[in-house]
């Protein structure tokens, strides 16, 4: 068994922490797993990948072009900047709500249709689903995260049961918001429409 | 993972660890005793995770001022006898040079290791240079690692060697090693026990060119004694049997390679090199004699490559030897899978089936890295350009730094014309004002102003040079995670400790203009800003303000949060908050009847307020979320 995982968004949107919380999940069930992140400087707004790789004897802290079994698109434009990584039978998790950089206002670059954007991935596996809405109505936006990984939780291809994801996030996350992150997490789950 | 883990006494329990956090975890197995450090990017976290536990594991840590420093700390404490590690990036061994060259030479008592961090594609780096090269400059032993685990085990193997030759060890790193997360399985912890005591030798530690050139003798007798070893150590192994093709690699590309080959189940040996310098010679005439191909697959320099050729040439050994320096592999940047797996189509001469999706052409907009919501640097750089604007200054030559405000380099603020390194700012804007008539107005974050701006402020004072410069004081060092320095009052050990007041030290150089302003209090920043442009000589500006991610983060731990949003029936478009304050939160959108109006994001806004107060017509609102 060897599962390939990215996850791109945008800093502040809590994709290392999600990302985490699935390695830290991959620990907790025996799995062998190698995570690369990004660090650096301008910790929101710019654009951030984690990529995951989970398997007996996997060692490569990057994916190849088409090594990619999941991506987990918490960005309608990052999800779609980073497609190359995934192939033909890949399942991808997409957050519809866009977050639309400066470079529109200030330099007039186009942001696409979201629309436009499924429409180019419709032979994909594709989950979409408003996740920062999800998120609001569980208490905040700052929760998208955790609907994204309620819906990744439920992919057939994913290696790891729900409860022990559910495990790691508490182990993970502040007590004090674990009501709003669990219950983000429920929403993402059975907003999957698999 | 609580970083208390990292200290728990349990041989054989597994953690999910980030590279530098297992490279801690290390540090805590062979009974380091004291480390130092300047943070800087891919090697922070280091730092980070000392700062919390080095009290509790009973070691000394410091935030040194700059590399030198923390090299110079680390040193003396390993000549007393000590376990002692110092770690920085690769440019910060730059930096650290000047000691790091005489180490070598003087040598240590106790165990010293000397970890470089090295960003191949420069994430958050000014150069990729590779500093394997720094190994042979000084002739220090050099060890690699290449993921988490390795991180752990070979660091406290760096120890034994370091004590075995009495020599200090480069520990080199990069970016993909030092920031992957994997599986780490813990050993037991060393016990200490120590007290550092310095037995005094002058002929041994001080290094007159009478001394040194005995010692330069002595250094190379020793490099003699390491080689011995390392042609057996166990830092260097091979996996796999051929007699056709051998792979020589090491670092973070030794993993592509061994899943490239698993992956498409090829017959090949690799000899996996850990212990790189000096170079086991005599390890790889044994393996190349035994194959026809030999493969060298390690990011950047030839380095690997250049010594593998050495050995066949003085060995007379006919063999054909693939890497950089005949094409098949690159000299820039990080390599990854797609790399190693173009280079063995043709090497091999094989064709690999890639299943890639190919996701028809959208443009896309770019999003580079920006300023976070609610950063004073946007604050202070919308006061800097509007104080030029308004004094009709077209041409003055910003000169900035090392940090998070490098990225004022956008538009539509443009500050950022000339830099070269931590530091620079000041240095180079006594140049320009000396070249040039034009005005100039250099910028650096609070830590670099510790870290290397002093010297030159005191060159601009001394010299006469006409700049203004500012210090974007935000309490911290961010850009890498952060950290304290000498500006604020805690140190590494997460002690309180005095601190140093910037304004005052900058008046007790003798400058007279120095002023400290609130960026969030645009409108002074304004005139603050006029006011030093027009004074002749050196005027400097304290822009003070805590950094936004430090202040969210204290009010979500308190549950207190607000945003800011726009009122449409008030918003007449003007763009100056999306267009000139052009903070990230705010955006445009064409909405469904047609019209593009300006929104903030509320989920990245996080409440500074600056955008409302720079509205001329009141229409951005607080609004407290419960």
């Amino acid at each position: 068994m060897k599962v390939g995982i990215v996850y791109a968004g945008v800093g502040g949107q809590g994709v290392l922490t999600a990302s985490s919380i699935v390695g830290k999940a991959a620990l907790l069930s025996g799995l062998n797993v190698v995570m690369s992140e990004v660090h650096g400087m301008a910790q929101r707004g710019g654009i951030v990948v984690t990529e995951m790789k989970i398997g007996r004897e996997v060692k490569s802290p990057l994916l190849g072009s088409g090594e990619a079994d999941i991506v987990v698109g918490f960005e309608p434009v990052e999800v779609y900047r980073i497609l190359h990584k995934a192939h033909p039978g890949s399942y991808v998790v997409v957050n519809t709500e866009p977050i639309i950089p400066t470079t529109v206002s200030i330099q007039g670059e186009r942001y696409p249709e979201v629309k436009e954007i499924l429409e180019k991935m419709k032979d994909l596996k594709v989950i979409s689903l408003e996740a920062t809405e999800l998120a609001r109505q569980a208490g905040g936006a700052i929760a998208t995260n955790m609907v994204m990984l309620g819906a990744l939780a439920k992919i057939p291809a994913f290696p790891i049961k729900k409860e022990t994801l559910i495990e790691a996030l508490k182990s993970t996350i502040n007590p004090r918001y674990h009501e709003i992150n669990l219950k983000a997490f429920e929403l993402g789950y059975n907003a999957s429409s698999l | 993972m609580k970083y208390e883990n990292i200290l728990l006494d349990e041989s054989g329990r597994r953690e999910f660890l980030l590279g530098n956090e297992a490279i801690v975890r290390g540090a805590i197995e062979a009974g380091v005793d004291f480390a130092s450090t300047y943070p800087g990017t891919p090697s922070s976290e280091i730092g980070n995770v000392l700062f919390y536990i080095a009290k509790k594991a009973g070691m000394y840590f410091e935030f040194s001022t700059n590399e030198k420093v923390a090299l110079e700390v680390s040193a003396a404490a390993a000549a007393s006898g000590l376990r002692s590690m110092v770690f920085f990036k690769h440019v910060g061994l730059n930096v650290a040079a000047d000691a790091f060259m005489s180490t070598a030479y003087v040598g240590t008592n106790g165990g010293f290791v000397i970890i470089s961090a090295d960003d191949p594609s420069m994430h958050s780096s000014q150069n990729e240079q590779d500093n394997r090269y720094y190994a042979l400059i000084s002739g220090m032993p050099m060890v690699e690692p290449s993921d988490a685990q390795e991180m752990k085990d070979f660091l406290k193997e760096a120890f034994e060697i370091s004590e075995r030759h009495k020599l200090p060890v480069l520990f080199r790193t990069t970016t993909r090693v030092n920031h992957v997360r994997g599986i780490v399985e813990y050993g037991e912890i060393k016990r200490k026990n120590r007290e550092g005591y310095f037995k005094k030798n002058p002929s041994k530690y001080v290094i007159l060119p009478s001394s040194a050139r005995r010692m330069h003798r002595e250094l190379l007798e020793k490099l003699k004694k390491v080689e011995e070893e390392v042609n057996s150590s166990p830092l260097n192994r091979i996996e796999g049997e051929s007699s056709e093709i051998g792979v020589i690699t090491s670092g973070v590309a030794y993993n592509y390679i061994h899943d490239a080959v698993k992956e498409l189940g090829l017959k090949v040996k690799i000899l996996k090199l850990g212990f790189t310098h000096p170079f086991p010679r005599k390890l790889v005439k044994d393996f190349i004699e035994g194959v026809k191909k030999v493969i060298i697959v390690e990011e950047l320099e030839p380095y690997l490559e250049k010594e593998t050729r050495l050995v066949a040439q003085i060995n007379g050994i006919d063999v054909d030897i693939y890497g950089k320096l005949n094409g098949y592999f690159p000299r820039v940047y990080e390599y990854n899978p797609d790399v190693v797996k173009e280079a063995l189509e043709k090497i091999l001469d094989i064709k690999i089936e890639r299943n890639a999706y190919f996701s028809a052409p959208i443009e896309l907009p770019s999003r580079p890295p920006v300023l976070c919501p609610g950063c004073p640097h946007r604050a202070t750089y919308y006061a800097a350009m509007m104080a030029l604007k308004q004094l009709k200054i077209k041409d003055a030559i910003i000169t900035t730094d090392i940090g998070c405000y490098t990225l004022g380099i956008q538009k539509p603020y443009e500050m950022a014309d000339y830099l070269l390194c931590m530091g620079s700012s000041i240095g180079t804007a006594v140049g320009f004002s000396k070249a040039t008539k034009q005005k100039v107005i250099g910028f650096v974050g609070d830590s670099t102003f510790f870290h290397a701006s002093i010297p030159g402020l005191i060159d601009a004072y001394h010299n006469r040079a006409n700049v203004v410069y500012v210090v974007l004081d935000n309490r911290t060092t961010a850009m890498t995670g952060h950290q304290p320095h000498p500006g604020l009052p805690v140190n590494g050990m997460g002690e309180k400790s005095p601190y140093v007041d910037i304004e005052k030290l900058v008046r007790g150089i003798g400058i007279d203009f120095v002023k400290t302003v609130d960026p969030y209090n645009v409108k002074e920043t304004i005139k603050v800003f006029k006011e030093a442009i027009q004074h002749e000589g050196i005027a400097v500006i304290i822009s003070q303000r805590e950094c936004a991610l430090l202040w969210d983060a204290r009010r979500r731990k308190q549950g207190e949060w607000w945003i800011y949003q726009i009122n449409q029936d008030k918003c007449t478009q003007c763009s100056l908050c999306s267009d000139w304050l052009a903070c990230a939160a705010i955006f445009k959108r064409t909405d469904k009847d047609g019209k593009v109006r300006i929104y903030i994001n509320d989920a990245l806004c996080d409440g500074c307020g600056v955008c409302a107060s720079i509205c001329p017509f009141n229409a951005i609102e607080k609004k407290v979320i419960k």
